[in-house]
């Protein structure tokens, strides 16, 4: 198989710089634009977040970074081509697409069992410790799961592949929040480290917000912000004003405007905090209130 | 081929193995116990009926008065059992083996778990080829090992109907009886049958990566469609392909060609020296198939079949639609 016998010749180590490089990264379906001309850096031992509108092109990102489609534009993933050296990237990065991707026939062991077989860098203890703290049977199948369990034995599977990159796409979608929370506690507590790094998707961004050391907005196929979570305190504010100060915020051009009980709530890019305090209370604004305000007019 | 990817292949079979065994081993299985619960209940039933109906009739008298040539005959019976076994098996084998094909490639897009395998350092090429191989050899091979075991328990049990009649089965059953070579000619045939199967294989395989969905009604509507457009251009006196050539040949190898022995032709009995010989092999014997390894559609057939599942392979890799 001439495809596995480029798995022989995976660089032991790493390549430095970024884990991610994307120049001009662009893929059409049919006419619409998925990804147009993105270019964007992930660095390694981050957690970044890819947030975006439905369509943005999230998923196709992800799939091009993963080799799973065709694209134009320069993309290299731990050194690698997706495109044309997809099994040997694959020893190096794990991914959950989303819920509940695992074949239904697959029993837990067979699952163990077959992941244990083909992967170099799966550690089957580890896996049995993480599954030993959850309910699941060794002999249960997995069409006789619920769907937090499903995503309980796919986790325990991926934590145990001592991959350098992790995506997750929407990896906790239609879950209840007792295994939301558990899905990304794990992941911190058990998984990630300063050689690792996660991308990952979601839409509940106020879940991940505090766990993210990076963000990235893509909105129609563009990446809009890049920025990690210390510069993003620095660059944005945001600030309740007091009606009578309105006129003067509206002046220093703020992204966004709200009212909440009375009082208007400015975000501001990039305004000095000095000239922000005098207007009233200056905080740190929100991934999501960020999010909602940087996506305005994008189902217009 | 390195050991590592080896192994790797190894257990992509194996996962073929875990996901269709209801298929590759307990349809045969249970196929099998069919014939043999039938075996035991018209056992039962003559039994019954001769007590009934106060029968002076022995099994025994009955083959003490076997003529020589009786006595060969019923070297005919266990050869009978065999061919029994086999056939049903091999209806199964089929059936099983189409619509395995059918899904191999398009189950897992449908339901999304194709991106799980694809999670892993897997590829195409293997995955692929490990389906080809539990299409034409692990399947086959099981079919055979059920066949096997069922016709020894058939024999075990008309072995001990024989034996409450006093009568020694040794003679009768298992001596002179079939040439028990048929099971090592059944394994070379996995082989003919395999290179055979490969246009079907192919082509099925190659609907199964492809379709966005109903891989089934592809597979049978464009040979069809084609079939009919044939009739139709030589109906209205256009070149055309000859109608026999083109189910026979094109549409039936496309669809069929995993039918097992269905590169037998109707003349073997032409190039089998032995044929019809009380404890021959019959019609998959060596020359049998060293005739069918000759045949041209035996080669063009593997060689649309190889680039097919080229074809397959290509669209495994790169069906963009999750």
């Amino acid at each position: 198989m001439s495809a596995t016998s480029a798995l022989d010749e995976v660089p032991a180590a790493a390549p430095q710089g970024a884990v991610i490089r994307a120049a001009g990264l662009t893929k059409r379906y049919g006419k619409t634009l998925a990804l147009d001309h993105a270019s964007f850096e992930v660095q390694p031992g981050r957690i970044v977040g890819l947030i975006g509108p439905n369509g943005a092109g999230k998923t196709t990102a992800l799939k091009a970074i993963l080799g799973l489609t065709d694209f134009e534009g320069e993309l290299s993933v731990l050194g690698l081509d997706p495109r044309r050296q997809r099994p040997a990237l694959m020893q190096q990065v794990c991914f959950i697409a989303d819920v509940a991707t695992l074949p239904r026939w697959i029993t837990v062991n067979e699952a163990i069992d077959f992941v244990a077989g083909v992967h170099p860098r799966f550690d089957r203890g580890k896996c049995q410790r993480f599954l030993s703290r959850t309910k699941l049977q060794p002999e249960q199948k997995v069409r006789q799961m619920s769907k937090g369990m499903i995503v309980q034995l796919h986790l325990a599977i991926v934590m145990a592949i001592d991959a350098r990159l992790l995506v997750l796409d929407e990896p906790t979608l239609g879950l209840d929040i007792l295994y939301r929370k558990q899905f990304y506690q794990s992941l911190l507590e058990d998984y990630f480290d300063e050689n690792k790094t996660i991308l990952v998707t979601t839409h509940q961004v106020e879940e991940i917000e505090h766990i993210l050391t990076d963000l990235m907005f893509i909105r129609d196929g563009k990446v809009v912000l890049a920025t990690d979570m210390d510069a993003l305190g620095d660059r944005f504010a945001e600030v309740m004003v007091n009606a009578d100060r309105v006129e003067a915020a509206r002046a220093l051009k703020p992204l966004d405007e709200r009212q909440v009980f009375g009082k208007s709530i400015f975000l501001f890019d990039g305004v000095p905090r000095a000239q922000l305090e005098d207007l009233g209370e200056v905080r740190r604004p929100s991934v999501a209130d960020l999010f909602v305000a940087t996506m305005k007019g994008t189902y217009a | 081929m390195s050991a590592n990817s080896l192994t790797t292949f190894g257990w992509l079979v194996k996962r073929e193995y875990w996901e269709s065994r209801g298929g590759f081993f307990w349809a045969q299985f249970w196929a099998a116990a069919a014939i043999l619960i039938l075996i035991v209940l018209g056992i039962v039933v003559g039994e019954v009926f001769r007590v009934r109906a106060g029968l002076d009739w022995s099994l025994n008298s009955t083959i003490d008065h076997f003529s020589p040539s009786d006595t060969a005959n019923m070297g005919g019976v266990p050869g009978f059992g065999v061919a029994l076994f086999a056939g049903i098996a091999g209806v199964v084998l089929t059936f099983v083996v189409f619509f395995y094909l059918l899904g191999a490639l398009y189950d897992d897009r449908r339901d999304r778990s194709v991106l799980f395998w694809k999670s892993l350092p897997l590829s195409d090429i293997g995955t692929v080829l490990s389906k080809v191989c539990a299409a034409i050899l692990v399947a086959p091979l099981i079919a055979i090992v059920v066949v096997l075991a069922a016709f020894v328990a058939a024999q075990i049990i008309l072995s001990l109907w024989l034996l409450a009649h006093g009568i020694n089965p040794f003679g009768l059953l298992w001596a002179h009886s079939e040439p028990y070579s048929i099971w090592f000619h059944m394994l070379v045939m996995i082989g003919v049958n395999a290179i055979w199967a490969l246009p079907t294989v192919g082509w099925l395989l190659f609907w199964s990566a492809a379709a966005r969905s109903k891989p089934f009604l592809w597979a049978i509507i464009v040979p069809v469609i084609a079939g009919v457009l044939n009739f139709f251009i030589a109906l209205i006196g256009l070149p055309h392909i000859r109608y026999e050539f083109y189910w026979g040949d094109i549409a039936g190898r496309l669809l069929l060609s995993i039918v097992p022995g269905s590169w037998i032709s109707p003349d073997a009995r032409n190039f089998t020296p032995h044929f019809g010989n009380p404890g021959h092999v019959g019609v998959i014997d060596f020359p049998a198939m060293g005739h069918a390894l000759m045949l041209p559609q035996m080669w063009i057939g593997a060689a649309v079949g190889v680039v097919l599942i080229a074809a397959a392979i290509w669209f495994r890799r790169w069906r963009d639609e999750t």
